[in-house]
């Protein structure tokens, strides 16, 4: 699971709503791999505003991966952000470990790089 | 990459080992498989350099195409284990593994109250608009309690992608789901009809094959 994924998931127990505490999901014993993907700088552009920028920094710090803290204004001429961004969000892939929510405490798996995002029954 | 070409590489995709019937898992032939991703890319230009999702993807059949077509990212959401091995070991593979990404997760439940199936919202609500296409053979909803289910899947397809959704859906629901789409903002086109030759993979089918008639279906926002 590449970061660009795991920004776009939530804790969903029932009664856990808590926007703040809900998202992003922690990293517990995260394995990290990088693996090299080709560089798309439209892509990267375009997809910018859909990342929740606050919680990808906040997740990148976790796993002390490098990410400026700001944007820049003009994102599609500053090849070094570019870069950052495209080895953060695409190349570092989780392959281990699990997710958990700060609100409730629910733990989501990861293995062999797929999240697990299943529910028991009452805490739906 | 040329249509005949895709649907030869499409032929090597692992199908379902053990298909579950209340999961109503029936494999996308390549065939179809390459018809889709190749219109969607060559007629409207919906898969290359875009974020791509495949829901209820099985076992990757539509996702592999999909990255072979150029999407930039591909995600395949499924609710099944076994589903998902067969995904992956397809996308090693094929080696798209670079641009295809796998979740788990069930997109609907069973609503408290009626026990009629709702979207899991806040699951939904965050992937939202993170995804250019959407691209889906959805279950039809012909198993117990699953009534409503390919609705859905439609629904959460037009949430996700802000540019296209293309889904097949029986062809008796065909009104229903254009009207649906209204109610969505989307405007909803038939690019095809087919006929689903299910084979005899169940204990249940007394025929050989039964043949359903299937929409293949595009929907764009209107606001597009």
């Amino acid at each position: 699971m590449r970061l660009i994924t795991h920004n776009m998931l939530t804790c969903h127990v029932k009664n856990c709503e808590d926007p703040d505490k809900q998202f992003p999901l922690r990293f517990k014993d995260a394995k990290l791999e990088q693996i090299e993907a080709e560089r798309n700088d439209e892509f990267l552009v375009r997809m910018l505003p859909r990342l929740d920028w606050a919680a990808l920094l906040i997740t990148a710090n976790e796993l002390n991966i490098a990410l400026p803290e700001k944007v820049p204004a003009q994102p599609e001429n500053d090849d070094a952000f570019l870069q950052a961004l495209h080895t953060a969000i695409l190349e570092t892939h989780v392959q281990e470990g699990s997710m958990v929510c700060n609100g409730c405490g629910h733990e989501y798996k990861i293995t062999k790089g797929i999240p697990n995002m299943l529910l028991a029954e009452h805490e739906i | 990459m040329k249509l005949k070409q895709l649907e030869g590489y499409l032929g090597e995709v692992a199908g379902f080992k053990d298909p579950k019937v209340q999961l109503e898992q029936y494999p996308t032939t390549a065939h179809l498989a390459a018809r889709v991703l190749y219109t969607a890319e060559t007629t409207y230009g919906d898969i290359e350099g875009r974020a791509v999702v495949d829901l209820g993807c099985g076992c990757g059949m539509l996702s592999v195409a999909a990255a072979m077509m150029g999407a930039s990212s591909v995600v395949g959401v499924d609710v099944d284990s076994d589903a998902l091995e067969i995904a992956q070991d397809n996308i090693d593979e094929f080696e798209v593994g670079e641009v295809v990404e796998l979740i788990q997760a069930n997109l609907c439940h069973a609503s408290a109250g009626n026990a009629s199936l709702a979207l899991d919202q806040p699951l939904v609500s965050r992937m939202t608009a993170k995804f250019d296409t959407a691209i889906l053979n959805p279950p039809f909803g012909t198993k117990p309690g699953n009534k409503g289910i390919d609705t859905l899947f439609l629904q959460a397809a037009c949430a996700m992608a802000t540019g296209a959704v293309y889904s097949l859906h029986k062809t008796s629901t065909r009104e229903f789901l254009i009207k649906k789409a209204e109610s969505w903002g989307f405007r909803c086109e038939v690019l095809a009809e087919l006929k689903f030759d299910v084979p005899m993979m169940y204990k249940f089918h007394r025929k050989k094959s039964v043949d359903i008639e299937v929409d293949l279906l595009r929907l764009e926002p209107n606001n597009k």
